[in-house]
């Protein structure tokens, strides 16, 4: 059953100023199949992709669709040629309604030249029931979880009616069941004949769903094979150009005493007597479904949104928190799960993201210390393996993983007792996900607290001391490491509030 | 090289002025001009503050107004100058800091809140002069037409309001603080920094400057003028995007205005020397204002784009 070839990439190279970015790169994507590329961040995907999608231009190669040669300048021309990208970084609009999102620059107009809102209306309500998505198409995109928008900008390729779509970490800022949700609409689409580019770090998920996969390392394609012919560790080696030995370096480290306790935490509608403790050197894992309220709790707790009642207590002291400068004070910080939005300032440069949070450290007796902030900030910056041209670059032209680091470093700035990482690792390639396991592990050996919010099962099993499952804006569990489980955790993450109620 | 395109902007400028008379580099004619923009380029150095943290002041030239006059009043009834320059201190500070309030405690767009402030301020001018200006200043007229150490004091105030603004934005943690909330302004309120309270303090120092520029105009224009100054608020946001204050806040720098207001500054006077007739000249710097910006950023984004292409 050889599938026909229905978009080819040709020796395609691209430099930039001093990188060559890729090298005489070919592969070919078979119609109605889905074919991973796998790579760590900078081998080359994404490049390739924008090449592909027409925001860049190739210095040389071909791109073949349906075996003819075709230009693409544009995203424009890309979609009109049935491509479309769905992009890791989601830029939307969030005064948007659903329905407007789904219609931008795709407009259908009516009698005289006006937009036809009934058409868009009747439209979305069809695509959203078609999908099985019960979204009013009048909700503001600013009042949806990420993995809500994210799902509709899967939609939004769908109804383009592309036979090629390119999907950037779809599962990034999705939970499990919603991952179940896109597989099944993914085999959908390929048995009407789209074919997928389908770009992840999630090794699981793309033995799952691939059909074919292509690894890449520094701008090159090192192989490219049937998934049947591969295995996991192979793609790993190939991706890292050697193997990893253990995939958590999780280390046994010295629990000590008690640094936070919290008691009684509510806040109507979003979480309820929320009770936990976090001991010297020990990482808690926070599961749960999306929704279930983990960060919504982290939020409150670290001084982002206000709390009804409840108390806190840092150090065996009794805190009040009212803001994030009270936690950041207290020794607390938070590495949100929304870098771009409460994460980093774009326009600025890495020195100044990294400074931010203890500009007293720098600026005192009157002035600014320039030596010592580029010191500490070039100190940090390597010692989180930050990969930036120099602290002068502006934040925003950093990938996701760099960006992630840079936050990282700004908090380790402040010197602080307990970290909260929501969804620290997402988005972020293999190599740099084993990194920040590895600083949270020296972390804990320097006796800091860490609280880690995953979505990732295997992760909080691999990397935790304790684990709470929250469902429907309670603890509906707690687990120690013997009795760590991937089933343990979805019982008490899928556990109803009534036996909950019950068992309290 | 990009980061200084303004600047050669404003030497080509200096350079086909030049070209164009011979007398526009003639000593007298600079501190001229320099004289002239003070107390734009003043208000200019506060809305610079503004403008990098995301906001703006649209009543700065109303409040210098109403400043400016009671600050007159002052002289006359008192014969003090101290006593008059700080009244247009406390006054623009207090204007000001309703500004602040209306944003950070109700929410206010900062362009309603300062629209509402600009017709309450000039309103409150002509209330309290009953329209009439104010004349016999006396010895007001240091402010704004004397000198120290051969240097015309308004060229003073303007250095000292120059340096003051860039030390605020390069050394402080006030300064530090409005770059990133006009960067990113939840992502600055996660990293500690109190948004309210800087918000509050640009407003506030920007105040400062405008009660400094309405006691050297009201000193330069011999009265106390409740109609004066109209329109300077537009005069000194030109200023400042010219200078590459970014709108969407975040990006700025106190130099940056100057050479803005500069370019501004040679612009009109090597008009009026070569003689272009006064309805061109209007179109001209309009003009010149547009170009100057899309130098600006297409000198800029050519930058970007070859950063994050090495950065990938």
């Amino acid at each position: 059953m050889d599938k026909d070839i229905k978009l080819r990439v040709k020796n395609i190279s691209k430099s930039f100023p001093g990188v060559k970015a890729l090298d005489n790169v070919s592969f070919a994507v078979k119609r109605g199949t889905v074919h991973a590329i796998c790579g760590e961040n900078g081998a080359g995907k994404s490049t390739l992709m924008k090449i592909i999608n027409g925001i860049y231009k190739q210095d040389s190669g071909d791109i073949l669709i349906d075996e003819k040669v075709v230009q693409i300048n544009n995203p424009i021309q890309a979609r009109s040629l049935g491509i479309s990208m769905i992009f890791q970084e989601l830029n939307y609009i969030p005064e948007l309604t659903i329905e407007e999102s789904l219609f931008v620059g795709n407009w259908p107009k009516g009698k005289y030249g006006n937009i036809d809102w009934k058409m868009i209306r009747k439209k979305t309500l069809e695509l959203l029931e078609k999908e099985g998505l019960d979204y009013l198409p009048t909700i503001k995109l600013k009042d949806l979880s990420i993995s809500d928008i994210q799902m509709l900008e899967i939609l939004k390729a769908i109804s383009y009616n592309s036979d090629v779509i390119i999907m950037d970490e779809p599962t990034s800022a999705i939970t499990q069941k919603e991952v179940e949700v896109l597989f099944n609409k993914i085999n959908g689409l390929k048995e009407r004949g789209v074919s997928i580019i389908y770009i992840s770090h999630k090794m699981d998920e793309i033995f799952r769903i691939a059909d074919e996969i292509t690894v890449f390392r520094d701008g090159i394609v090192v192989d490219s094979r049937n998934k049947d012919d591969y295995d996991m560790e192979t793609v790993i080696a190939q991706m890292v150009g050697r193997k990893l030995d253990n995939s958590y370096p999780k280390e046994n480290v010295e629990i000590g005493d008690k640094i936070l306790e919290v008691n009684n935490l509510t806040s109507t509608g979003q979480f309820e007597d929320i009770n936990f403790y976090l001991k010297e050197g020990e990482i808690v894992g926070f599961a749960g479904l999306m929704g279930s309220g983990r960060s919504e709790v982290m939020r409150a707790l670290f001084g982002l949104d206000p709390y009804e009642s409840g108390e806190i207590i840092i150090n065996k002291k009794k805190t009040i928190i009212e803001n994030t400068q009270d936690s950041i004070k207290n020794g607390m910080v938070m590495l949100s799960e929304d870098r771009r939005r409460f994460g980093i300032i774009p326009v600025r440069t890495v020195k100044e993201n990294v400074s931010l949070s203890n500009l007293k450290r720098f600026i005192y007796g009157g002035r600014l210390h320039k030596d010592e902030e580029i010191q500490t900030v070039t100190e940090y910056c390597n010692k989180m393996n930050v990969k930036t041209p120099d602290i002068e670059t502006i934040v925003e032209v950093l990938s996701g993983g760099n960006q992630q680091k840079v936050i990282l470093a700004k908090w380790m700035v402040t010197n602080p007792d307990i970290l909260i990482l929501d969804e620290p690792t997402r988005g972020i390639d293999v190599g740099a996900k084993y990194e920040i396991y590895k600083l949270m592990v020296e972390l804990a050996k320097e006796k800091k607290g860490l609280i880690m919010i995953s979505s990732e099962l295997p992760e909080l099993i691999g990397m935790c001391d304790r684990i709470y499952v929250m469902a429907k804006g309670r603890i509906a569990g707690e687990l120690d490491r013997e009795n760590f489980s991937q089933k343990n955790i979805m019982l008490y993450a899928t556990a109803s509030s009534n036996e909950k109620e019950v068992e309290v | 090289m990009s980061k200084y395109s303004i600047y050669f902007v404003l030497l080509a400028l200096f350079i086909i002025s030049w070209l164009a008379n011979e007398n526009f580099i003639q000593p007298n004619n600079l501190k001229n001009v320099a004289n002239q923009i003070s107390v734009g380029t003043i208000l200019a150095f506060g809305q610079t503050i503004l403008v990098i943290s995301g906001m703006i002041d649209l009543s700065s030239g109303s409040v210098l107004a109403l400043a400016g006059v009671l600050s007159v009043s002052t002289y006359v009834n008192t014969g003090s100058l101290l006593l008059s320059f700080v009244v247009a201190i406390i006054v623009s500070v207090t204007c000001n800091i309703l500004n602040g309030l209306m944003i950070t405690k109700f929410r206010t767009p900062p362009f309603i809140a300062t629209l509402a402030m600009m017709t309450m301020a000039r309103g409150a001018a002509l209330l309290y002069t009953r329209g009439q200006n104010i004349y016999q200043i006396g010895d007001y007229i240091i402010f704004g037409q004397g000198s120290t150490f051969g240097i015309p004091n308004p060229i003073i105030f303007l250095i000292i309001t120059l340096l003051v603004t860039a030390y605020l934005l390069k050394h402080t943690i006030f300064g530090r603080s409005i770059y990133a909330v006009g960067g990113n302004e939840e992502a600055a309120n996660a990293s500690g920094i109190d948004v309210n309270k800087t918000k509050m303090k640009a407003y506030i120092i920007n105040g400062i400057f405008v009660g400094i520029a309405g006691i050297i105009f009201m000193s330069r224009v011999n009265g106390g003028m409740p109609n004066g100054a109209i329109s300077y608020e537009f005069k000194a946001l030109t200023a400042t995007v010219i200078g590459g204050t970014s709108f969407t806040g975040g990006v700025g720098t106190a130099m940056g205005t100057l050479a803005g207001a500069f370019i501004v500054g040679f612009l009109d006077n090597i008009m009026v020397m070569v003689g272009v007739d006064s309805y061109l000249q209007q179109v001209v710097r309009g003009a010149i204002i547009a170009l100057a910006v899309i130098y600006d950023i297409w000198a800029k984004t050519g930058k970007a784009d070859k950063k994050l292409r090495s950065a990938e």
